[in-house]
């Protein structure tokens, strides 16, 4: 370690990683950064002079957890950073209020509805929200199925321009 | 591990874990099975995407097991190279698919029963336990808003749905009473505050799935006072079977990686 303070040398370098991060992909919807997505939960130098990096799955199962894993152990090896440890986060758990503004907006454009309402609002059981649909706008849509191409996804139809288009599920 | 007799506080809590874990890994199995048969595109993807996500509330409570055990076995050892009595999952689980009906009749009580224990598990003394079941609980509501709907639409849909959603319900409610025949293992579990008191769970548990019924049309089974014992290793005959699908690979090829 250099002879720099700790706490000057801190922020720093957790803004640096912070960046490096943001370039590090979801590996099923590319065009969200892992940062976006909410999944990086924190980037703090500790005392034992370590860079710790928490890491939360956004579902248990998600097949994505691992290779996001690898993909930022790759990020922060390539760029010095070799040293510092990556922790799995399960409290809170993953929400997808953690969706960045800029975050849905990349999401729409992609094609893919963002999800319409805070979490909290969403113990309205069996009555879905109206989505709105991503390609044209309308609020005239339908739900084709509760579950899509990835665990995060629900599966929706507009009945407007009768395109079928995939919806970031509330949770 | 040990067979009968009263286990020490720290094999109850291995034994507590595996309980949660298999039933979601058995489940999860099963589900899989699914893949490619379902009645439609939607639900194919459905059920799987359920047992996607109990296998990966599996594999935080194995994970966990492992590591409370101290015998240096990881999730992939404890779920594949254990034997029929040492899985510790409800009975119910490991029931076979059947019909569509039973397959969303047993997720409907299975999704119920887990509704209740991770609701009442985020105030676990085990900071672990209470984390992984903060996360379970969410996706759990989820699957209780698939299966219970779906129990609806059959129970209050065609002749032929409602026989057979209600041949399922009576096929499968004697299992539900090992879901509250609280053990040794649970009871002690609760003395330390890590696990909730299960007869405070039944009655919700109870309404739940009363006014679940309700909406489907469907008729509550009479209980008997039977109750089965997979959380204590001791199966139905089914288990045997999907353990052979689903540990052959890894027994095969020991050591074998992707």
């Amino acid at each position: 370690m250099p002879s720099v303070p700790l706490e000057r040398l801190a922020p720093e370098r957790e803004r640096a990683v912070w960046g490096l991060l943001a370039g590090v992909p979801d590996p099923e919807i590319p065009v969200l950064s892992i940062v976006e997505l909410g999944v990086v939960r924190y980037v703090r130098a500790e005392q034992d002079g370590r860079l710790h990096v928490g890491l939360t799955p956004t579902y248990s199962g998600c097949p994505a957890t691992e290779a996001i894993r690898v993909a930022v152990r790759e990020q922060l090896d390539q760029h010095g950073h070799a040293d510092a440890l990556l922790e799995e986060v399960l409290s809170p758990p993953w929400t997808s209020d953690w969706l960045s503004e800029a975050g849905r907006q990349k999401l729409r454009a992609f094609g893919i509805a963002p999800p319409q309402e805070p979490v909290a609002s969403a113990r309205q059981l069996r009555g879905a929200p109206p989505v709105t649909c991503p390609r044209c706008g309308s609020r005239a849509s339908e739900r084709l199925s509760e579950f899509g191409s990835t665990p995060c996804k629900a599966h929706y139809r507009c009945t407007s321009c009768r395109e079928p288009f995939d919806y970031f599920k509330c949770i | 591990m040990s067979g009968a007799g009263t286990p020490g506080a720290a094999e109850a809590h291995v034994r507590y874990v595996l309980r949660l874990a298999d039933t979601s890994l058995i489940l999860g199995q099963r589900l899989g099975e699914w893949i490619g048969h379902a009645p439609a595109l939607e639900e194919d993807l459905g059920l799987a995407n359920l047992g996607l996500d109990l296998i990966g509330q599996a594999r935080l409570f194995l994970t966990y097991a492992g590591e409370l055990e101290g015998h240096g076995r990881d999730e992939d050892r404890l779920a594949f190279l254990r034997d029929a009595p040492e899985f510790l999952n409800l009975t119910l689980a490991e029931q076979p698919n059947g019909d569509f009906a039973q397959t969303i009749v047993r997720q409907w009580l299975i999704d119920s029963w887990q509704l209740q224990i991770y609701e009442a598990l985020r105030a676990s003394s085990d900071a672990r336990l209470a984390a992984i079941a903060e996360k379970a609980l969410k996706e759990t509501r989820y699957h209780h808003r698939f299966s219970a709907g779906w129990l609806m639409r059959l129970g209050d849909g065609t002749q032929e749905s409602a026989q057979r959603a209600q041949r399922a319900l009576d096929e499968l409610w004697r299992f539900t009473a090992e879901f509250f025949a609280a053990d040794e293992v649970d009871t002690r579990m609760q003395a330390g505050g890590i696990a909730p008191d299960l007869a405070a769970l039944a009655p919700r548990w109870s309404a739940l799935i009363d006014e679940d019924l309700a909406a489907a049309r469907l008729r509550r089974p009479v209980s008997e006072p039977y109750a089965w014992h997979g959380k204590r290793g001791i199966h139905s005959e089914h288990l045997g079977h999907l353990l052979a699908e689903m540990q052959h690979l890894p027994r095969t090829y020991p050591g074998a990686r992707w």
